[in-house]
């Protein structure tokens, strides 16, 4: 092996780094190992004067290899690699010792870290000399999009590819898309009406010719990688030919079950077992509920809807149909689940009578819901007082930790539809602490302290129905300790509304291993990056908008989801993407033909050439686990930046000081 | 079956008849209790607030004795000592400090523990080791159509929770379906706070919280409430006639351990389970009995 | 520092999972002993027996493997193939005569930056209660001792 001449570049990070590991020490040490040539240290190396330290040191000291001892690969890998690029050295003979991260972050005493610090570059030092030039390799790009998920994220980034001319499959699970905006009434702080925002762009979508709509369907498997996914849809029978179908209802109308607790009113109101989920729907297609249907369950009927339907649209036969699309880049944007209330027990909601959750009371206060917008209790007599009860399960560690950052609004939302409604009524909203955070909110909560809204400083402690006194008898009674007055309260109430937080959906892990990314302690997708790359994961190619990725309110979901299509656009808009070329090879003068690699890779990714006895790496298919190298008896495969005599060079590096 | 027994102080005066009850009932069980040597005080909750560190050491030296004196599960019956000793187990093998403070303090009177001897309440040890099957072979009254509400106290299962759901617990119910009584499932008030030592110090604040208790009850009908606690029995017992002056109500509802309820259920005699110690009479509960 | 044992310990960490969570430990500024140095590669299904070993010869007392979470892999199953090597490279470590606690293996996530904090810890006292590995050191019934007192806890080697 030719001497090498390796740059190092120990970076302050300011104090980040400088501020527990002696920098210094750490440089002087690094020009004494072997092949070092040039040790420099610099207050900010990803600066650009930071960056230009290498490209001289290539031209002027003629240095073959470098290594940038700073942050997380993670972080700059990127930034440098492209560095000595343009200083005209392979992206691949430049290193990254992480000692912020792994090092200055998490040690406490200095010395220790700069000992550390010494091993972690001393690492990259002796593995620096192996390291083989490599030239990404470029693959093609399928220009089509999926879009997972049909609520107000999905419905945005789908249009907005659309617009820019990308074919966009839009996946939603239910009969409809809409997600959970369609069933809002009004919207904060604006109090525009959600539908008449959100069906302007759900029927866009449906009519929308670059957008394939496969509604009523999931995704259940995911193959491939950036720029070549295939995904495979399982379309769920419908039992009514969408294309026949003409949306008329009259099935609905005809069909003899009735009483099907309606999921887009929350079970507040009953559906028949053939059923269009609300008016607006896109498509506007009926659907028959397999669990309900009497046909289809087998048992008697004299199926009306079948002389019902003028077209002839429905179809007993019709079977769950699985397809696979091809797609550059997807989209999940799955949405959220309202944190059920049940495990709360204090707040009696599943028990008491006129204890809704958040997304009821949308319900009951939307001109198209079970009570045609008219708060009312279930005895049918409007409320003469309603308590809102914040953070229910959240800020809680018995259940989310989590603040869901929109349930503040929609609190002060509904106290204003309740008094708008029903101007005589007492509302009382008892709260932690008032979170009021977004573009118009503060002005919004200071318009509901002069509607006469009572607010309370205080988390409820308790509903109950046992009155004490001739005002509370026959009424619910909320028990809330009013912390600005130091007194404990009793709220007599006819409704109680639990603003209820966010939560995953409860499928929320398995689609993200699905999808191959994962999620946040709390549950919620992980993003690549939380300030830079919120839209990412760690699978290239594959983005995350709206709630799934952390409760946030539409603006934000919007934006995001335009942030995601730009995202999947900036991929899909070129013609070939380069991909790591950290990929396995095979010597097919040492490999004997035993077969063991080929039944382990995870990709199909090898396979055996019977004329020559040997097995053989699918440069394309292979993405680089290295499985292969460490089963092999004979150490034939190898994978390039991760060969076996490179890991044991860093691993002396590391030992050796 | 065999336990070491920590009767707890008011065993000894004002709770007298929830460990006379106690032992009858075991002993119907076949459950042998061996007390515990030279027990203290647990220190109770409320001294926790004020040396927090003293409360652990002298629980510890309980639970230290138990660790000498046998292998056996320590059995426990008032909720407060229950929590106290669970409490300071809890403490012992979550921080290093207190383990570490608790065992100086125990090795000054010559004593060790370390941290692990199983605290056991005894509904827990009656639900399951007992079990719910073998106590309903036992009965011999039914106590059918007798309206039982459960109440639990608000340290029965807070915060500790290890044998039942710590806000909505359920054993009690389980328990008195087993023994053929109409049990107030949804007996709103049955983790309410009694008021607890609040009697002494601010009885205006305890015979409200005593009256909201004892006015659930009486909505739901109960024929008797049932107490797993000495403190609360005796707030919810001996103060009604505090209430009926406080809220012009006229309560006048038996209040009884859970213990003696279950003895009646057993066919024990109520002079074995102290029934006549009771404060208001049981005399409607006893007739209602089926024989 | 204390004159007690430092051991020396090497870390292998998969790009997707274990390495991001040790680099959330880093942001989210936990504390841990200094004593491991990780080393990156893509998969932990790509840790040959040989890295083990090698670190050992190089003077390493303990290594750590942690990969993603089952179902969880990047590459489908790379880590199931690392959850089945485990216990062969424990075994083999005791035949070596080397306590098959000196290697542990570990599903850290990329949101667990505290797990990862924690068992670098927890792995630094496992080893350090072990002493230094001195392989060279030891003597033949030193050696069959160290196999045979751990072999108990060959068959518990695979976390859930």
């Amino acid at each position: 092996m030719a001497q090498e001449k390796i740059g190092v570049y120990v970076c302050h990070c300011g104090t980040n780094i400088a501020g527990k590991v002696d920098v210094e020490e750490v440089t002087r040490w690094a020009a004494e190992q072997p092949n070092v040539a040039v040790a420099r240290n610099y207050k900010y190396m990803c600066s650009d004067p930071g960056q230009d330290l290498i490209k001289q040191d290539i031209k002027e000291h003629g240095i073959t290899r470098a290594v940038v001892a700073a942050c997380s690969p993670t972080m700059h890998e990127p930034t440098f690699r492209k560095a000595a690029a343009d200083g005209g050295l392979n992206p691949y003979l430049l290193q990254m010792a992480n000692i912020r991260e792994h090092c200055s972050w998490v040690t406490v005493d200095g010395e220790a870290a700069t000992a550390k610090a010494k091993r972690i570059l001393g690492a990259q030092i002796h593995r620096l000399p192996l390291n083989e030039p490599l030239d990404p390799i470029e693959v093609p790009v399928n220009p089509n999009v999926m879009v997972v998920g049909g609520g107000i994220a999905g419905i945005e980034a789908a249009l907005k590819l659309a617009q820019a001319g990308k074919k966009v499959y839009l996946v939603e699970r239910d009969p409809s898309i809409g997600g959970h905006m369609a069933m809002f009434d009004k919207t904060f702080p604006t109090l525009d009406c959600a539908a008449c925002i959100l069906t302007p762009k759900m029927s866009a979508a449906g009519k929308e010719p670059h957008i394939e709509m496969l509604a009523y369907s999931e995704v259940t498997e995911v193959e491939g990688y950036v720029g070549n996914f295939k995904v495979k849809v399982r379309k769920k029978a419908r039992y009514v030919d969408i294309d026949t179908c003409t949306g008329c209802g009259l099935c609905t109308e005809a069909c003899v079950v009735r009483k099907v607790p309606n999921e887009f009113d929350r079970g507040l109101s009953k559906r028949a077992a053939a059923y269009i989920p609300f008016p607006q729907a896109v498509p506007l297609r009926a659907t028959i509920d397999p669990t309900r249907c009497l046909t289809l369950t087998g048992k008697k009927c004299k199926q009306p809807c079948l002389t019902a339907c003028g077209p002839g649209a429905i179809d007993f036969d019709q079977k769950d149909e699985e397809i696979e699309v091809e797609v550059g880049a997807i989209i999940v944007a799955t949405g959220f689940e309202l944190w059920d209330p049940t495990p709360e027990k204090r707040y009696s909601y599943g028990k008491l009578d006129n204890v809704l959750s958040s997304l009821e009371f949308e319900r009951i206060s939307n001109a198209s819901g079970p009570t045609g917008g008219h708060i009312l209790c279930k005895n049918g007599e409007p409320p003469k007082a309603v308590a809102i009860l914040h953070c229910v399960g959240s800020r809680d560690e018995n259940y989310q930790e989590f603040c869901s950052r929109v349930c503040c609004m929609y609190s002060l939302k509904f106290a204003h539809l309740i008094k708008e409604h029903l101007p005589e009524c007492e509302v009382y909203e008892c709260y932690i602490d008032m979170r009021t955070y977004g573009k118009g909110y503060e002005e919004f909560y200071k318009r509901l302290m002069n509607e006469d809204v009572h607010f309370i400083r205080g988390r409820a402690a308790e509903v109950t129905d046992v009155g004490l006194s001739p005002t509370e008898e026959g009424r619910l009674v909320v028990k809330v300790e009013d912390t600005l007055l130091g007194i404990t309260r009793r709220l007599p109430v006819d409704m109680v509304i639990l603003s209820s937080g966010l939560a995953p959906r409860s499928d929320a892990k398995e689609t993200a291993q699905t999808f191959g990314f994962g999620c946040s302690a709390n549950g919620f997708y992980l993003e690549r990056h939380p300030k830079l790359e919120p839209v990412s994961t760690v699978t290239d190619g594959i983005f995350i908008a709206g709630c799934c990725q952390y409760p946030k309110d539409i603006p934000d979901t919007v934006a995001q989801a335009g942030a995601a299509a730009a995202g999947a656009l900036a991929l899909v808009d070129n013609p070939t993407v380069n991909v790591e070329p950290t990929i396995s090879y095979i010597d097919p003068e040492k490999c004997s033909g035993c077969h063991i690699c080929v039944g382990l890779c995870p990709h199909a990714a090898i396979q055996y050439n019977e004329e020559k006895g040997v097995a053989e790496v699918i440069t394309a298919a292979c993405k680089g686990c290295g499985v292969c190298v460490a089963a092999c008896a004979s150490g034939v495969p190898q994978q390039r930046g991760y060969l076996d005599e490179q890991i044991f060079a860093e691993i002396e590096g590391a030992l050796a000081v | 079956m065999r336990y070491l027994y920590y009767p707890g102080c008011s065993a000894e005066s004002t709770g007298m008849a929830y460990d006379i009850s106690t032992r009858a009932l075991m002993e119907k069980l076949g459950v042998e209790l061996v007390e515990l040597d030279d027990w203290n005080c647990c220190g109770a909750t409320s001294y926790f607030s004020v040396r927090e560190l003293d409360s652990f050491a002298i629980a510890a030296r309980n639970l230290a004795i138990a660790q000498q004196q046998g292998d056996e599960d320590l059995c426990v019956i008032c909720n407060a000592c229950y929590t106290t000793l669970a409490k300071t187990n809890r403490y012992m093998a979550d921080s290093p400090h207190v383990r570490e403070q608790v065992q100086g303090a125990l090795k000054a009177v010559g004593r060790r523990y370390d941290g692990t001897k199983p605290v056991r309440h005894i509904m827990d040890v009656l639900v399951n080791d007992v079990g719910l099957e073998a106590i309903s072979e036992k009965v011999a009254r039914r106590l059918t159509g007798i309206k039982v509400a459960p109440y639990y106290g608000c340290q029965y299962s807070r915060p500790i929770g290890s044998f039942d759901d710590t806000e909505d617990p359920q054993t009690m119910d389980r328990f008195f379906e087993a023994l053929g009584a109409d049990v107030l499932t949804d007996f709103p008030a049955k983790l309410k706070c009694c008021g607890g030592m609040m009697m002494l110090t601010n009885a205006t604040g305890a015979v409200r919280l005593c009256h909201e208790i004892l006015k659930s009850a009486e909505d739901l009908g109960a024929d008797v409430i049932v107490a797993a606690c000495p403190l609360c029995e005796m707030n919810l017992e001996g103060y009604q006639p505090n209430v009926n002056k406080a809220y012009g109500t006229h309560f006048h509802i038996p209040v009884m351990y859970f213990t003696q309820l279950a003895g009646l259920a057993l066919g024990i005699d109520p002079k074995q389970l102290a029934i006549d110690k009771q404060v208001v009479s049981c005399a409607p509960v006893l007739a209602a009995i089926p024989a | 520092m204390s004159d007690q044992f430092e051991p020396r310990l090497i870390g292998f960490l998969c790009r997707w999972c274990s390495y991001n969570g040790a680099d959330l430990a880093g942001t989210s500024r936990m504390k841990y002993p200094p004593n491991l140095v990780p080393i990156k590669t893509n998969c932990s299904g790509r840790v040959d027996p040989t890295h083990i070993f090698k670190a050992f010869a190089e003077g390493a007392d303990g290594v750590l493997i942690a990969g993603c979470h089952p179902g969880d892999c990047h590459y489908i199953n790379g880590n199931y193939r690392t959850a089945g090597r485990f216990p062969l490279m424990k075994k083999m470590l005791e035949q070596l005569g080397l306590e098959p606690g000196r290697i542990r293996l570990e599903w850290v996530s990329a949101a667990e930056g505290d797990k990862f904090a924690r068992v670098v810890t927890e792995f630094t006292e496992e080893v350090r209660a072990l002493g230094p590995l001195g392989w060279n050191t030891r003597t033949p019934e030193e050696q069959a001792d160290a196999g045979q007192a751990s072999s108990d806890r060959v068959e518990e080697a695979v976390p859930a």
